[in-house]
């Protein structure tokens, strides 16, 4: 154990502060004032697209993930936004760099990570949840094209994405998961039509898409027909470490923190209730316990060892913690906590019930907790999947 | 950065565990359990022999010279084994002589401990989680009188460190005039307490101040949390062996979703805490070198996370084997009330949690 810093490190961390603090009015409060210009800017400095190859846009570097790390705590620390992060640049340009075509990883990744093309993920059907392999969305060949017809559902930033990439039963005939294929669907297509899905936080963070005779290149597939299956779990890996983040969970037990201590009923700060200051801390201990289980992946990363169980329950966990977190802020808040609109007694915008609410949709979305459970006892303690059920 | 184990760290661990494969089997501590006049003696010898007894005593005085992040490896394993052994005092001893002790009663009592021939035990339960019964003893003119409860190993010790009421700290000897202990019998057979009466009691005061005791503190929770994560894994390892073996409706169990959802819940839970205790444990040496204010801190979240963790796998382990669960046979309850010893000593998490929240004035 040696958590000091080498002064390579120190230095690399100096170079980012300076950064921030240089360019300190062109961000406010976690938001660019102008993100298209601001992600130009990351991209010049290494802070975003950090080790996509310069010939397609992105700054070069080679992939450093101590590096990686420092940039993300002190643009937290900052405050400052971390530049286009949507999941063309977190799931399409990884799948693109390591099975596109040379055509396609030239037209899409470079508008991809400047904000010009914006991507959504047509994985999920209303059929197709946790058993996705099961989707029905399909493709039919019309010489050069592909005619799709389906729907898929929670497909956030469908409603402004030019481009969806999706997966497509294109092999009828094939095996389960040997007939799909990952497709690049222009989005103004005639034929698909994108409805708000409402949520019960109020707003529509996800979208339902209907196919109705899509016409669509089949060079669009990406990584080759039928491998569809194949190409989207290399990029779900990326999704799966995303949701559950220690990092972002942390910065909201500091955000609690401060809530108990400032709120006061009937004059006494809420940290000083025995009860509410007990489970602070129980939360407090599960969020340092998930810190260092991250770092521990992060070294096991570094030295290319399996990290085992410590790295499949992150998801799990971290989705937990987050939505327990925000429970105790509606807690602490008491009636004060269900305001949820503008008013003068509104605390935080709202934030910690809208919190409540979404988080509830991660621990629910991207593999739900089950899954996760089912994960964690047949990949890391080797017990025995459920035997399929007999035909009917 | 590196949050890791070195590879002497890993050797080191897996050496004692198969040590105490042998020296501390099931059977053997069956024996131990059920027979009050077998002290251990086998088994303590054994560590001896591998050095535990002076894991962190230094060099100069016959130890290994380690750091609690080794010490609480070892317990660690020690915990797992359901080790017959206080190892508490084992640590505890020296680091109060290092950090509290003159140059006369270092060189006196260290290379002692070292080399087992005389087991510390530390009376420090009343300043921490607080008197029961009227317990505490205080110091006038260079005696102690009082009582002090639930001293682990305080039946053999042939050295005690003492917590008086206002936080000082006494070396009092084994065999001191009006020195009493009484066995206080309890559901973890594997470890005895001992109540310690003090009538008059000749002792030598330690210095280091109020920082000792928190030191002496911080180190017994690193320990106890180390030692709830050995037994902890060990009952979730069952259960998976368990849960692979044993077949109703024509399947093993560990095939059903619900009995799998249990052992990934127990393993969910557990993974984090040896990170958790990893770095509470290097907080400690960090500090010890004057570097991390945290290490307090880390301590009891390591201990209040680790009792709670260890309660939940305690129960659904013993619920995974079902029936036999609950029998002696198998013996498994002798790590479930470890386990449940573990979350009691030194306070128990809403305690631990308490002085947690005072620490970063998080309380009234």
């Amino acid at each position: 154990m040696d958590l000091n810093e080498t002064p390579e490190m120190a230095a690399f961390r100096g170079e980012v502060r300076a950064f921030l603090t240089v360019h300190r009015d062109d961000y406010a409060a976690g938001a660019a004032k102008d993100p298209k210009t601001w992600q130009q800017l990351l991209i010049a400095n290494g802070y975003a697209a950090r080790t996509i190859p310069r010939e397609y846009g992105g700054y070069g570097a080679r992939p450093d993930i101590l590096k990686s790390r420092i940039i993300a705590e002190e643009f937290i620390a900052a405050a400052a936004p971390r530049g286009i992060a949507n999941q063309g640049v977190s799931m399409l340009v990884p799948t693109l760099l390591e099975v596109g075509s040379e055509d396609q990883k030239t037209r899409w990744i470079e508008p991809t990570l400047r904000g010009e093309v914006v991507w959504c993920q047509g994985y999920s059907e209303p059929g197709a949840g946790s058993d996705l392999a099961n989707l029905q969305t399909k493709a039919v060949e019309d010489g050069k094209d592909f005619i799709i017809s389906g729907s898929k559902i929670w497909t956030s930033t469908a409603q402004m994405a030019q481009m969806m990439f999706a997966l497509i039963r294109t092999e009828p005939k094939a095996a389960k998961h040997e007939g799909i294929s990952y497709v690049l669907i222009p989005m103004d297509t005639p034929g698909i039509e994108v409805r708000p899905l409402k949520t019960m936080t109020g707003g529509s963070e996800f979208n339902e898409v209907f196919f109705t005779d899509v016409r669509v290149p089949q060079a669009n597939v990406v990584g080759g027909r039928g491998r569809g299956w194949f190409v989207a779990n290399t990029t779900l890996k990326h999704e799966r470490g995303m949701l559950g983040d220690p990092n972002a969970t942390e910065a909201r037990l500091g955000a609690l923190i401060e809530l108990m201590k400032s709120e006061t009923v009937d004059g006494q700060r809420i940290i000083d209730n025995p009860v509410f200051s007990d489970r602070l801390m129980q939360l407090q201990g599960r969020v340092l316990a998930m810190k260092f289980n991250g770092l521990r992946l992060l070294t096991a990363q570094l030295t290319k060892e399996p990290a085992g169980l410590a790295g499949l329950i992150v998801k799990l966990q971290g989705c937990e913690l987050n939505h327990q977190l925000a429970a105790l802020a509606i807690d602490a808040l008491g009636e004060l906590g269900v305001l949820y609109t503008d008013g003068p007694h509104l605390r935080a915008k709202g934030r910690w019930q809208w919190n409540y609410m979404f988080d509830l949709g991660l621990i629910i979305g991207g593999g739900t907790a089950q899954i996760q459970k089912n994960i964690i006892a047949e990949r890391g303690l080797g017990l025995p999947r459920e035997p399929k059920p007999a035909a009917a | 950065m590196d949050f890791a184990l070195t590879q002497d760290q890993r050797l080191m661990q897996e050496s004692l565990v198969r040590t105490l494969e042998q020296a501390s089997s099931l059977e053997r501590v069956r024996r131990f359990a059920g027979d009050l006049k077998d002290k251990g003696g086998d088994v303590w010898q054994a560590l001896v022999e591998f050095g535990l007894a002076g894991i962190v005593v230094p060099e100069e005085h016959g130890g290994l010279g380690l750091s609690m992040l080794d010490a609480a490896l070892a317990s660690e394993a020690l915990g797992a084994a359901i080790a017959p052994v206080p190892f508490m005092g084992v640590v505890l001893g020296p680091i109060a002589l290092l950090r509290g002790g003159s140059a006369e009663q270092q060189a006196l009592w260290l290379p002692k401990m070292a080399a087992g021939d005389v087991m510390a035990a530390a009376a420090i339960s009343e300043p921490i989680a607080g008197a029961r019964d009227g317990a505490g003893v205080t110091a006038a003119d260079g005696k102690l009188s009082g009582k002090a409860l639930f001293v682990p190993g305080g039946m053999a010790a042939g050295l005690l460190i003492v917590a008086d009421t206002s936080g000082g700290l006494h070396l009092v000897k084994g065999d001191a005039a009006g020195l009493t202990r009484s066995l206080m019998p309890g559901i973890d057979e594997t470890r005895r307490l001992a109540e310690l009466g003090f009538d008059g009691v000749e002792a030598e005061p330690l210095g280091g101040g109020p920082e000792l005791l928190s030191a002496l503190r911080d180190a017994g929770w690193v320990l106890v949390a180390a030692d709830s994560l050995g037994a902890a894994q060990v009952m979730l390892d069952k259960a998976v062996a368990y849960a692979k073996e044993r077949r109703q409706f024509d399947r093993v169990i560990g095939s059903f979703q619900a009995v799998k959802h249990m052992c990934a819940e127990m393993a969910a839970e557990l993974e984090p805490c040896r990170s958790l205790v990893w770095y509470a444990a290097y907080a400690f040496d960090a500090a010890a070198q004057g570097v991390s204010g945290e290490a307090s801190l880390m301590a009891a979240h390591a201990k209040a996370l680790t009792s709670e963790v260890g309660r939940f796998v305690a129960r659904t382990s013993t619920e995974v084997h079902g029936g036999m669960g609950i029998t002696d046979l198998l013996g498994l309850h002798f790590w479930f009330k470890r386990l449940g010893l573990n979350r009691q000593l030194l306070g128990g998490p809403e305690r631990v949690r308490e002085i947690a929240a005072r620490m970063q004035g998080l309380a009234a």
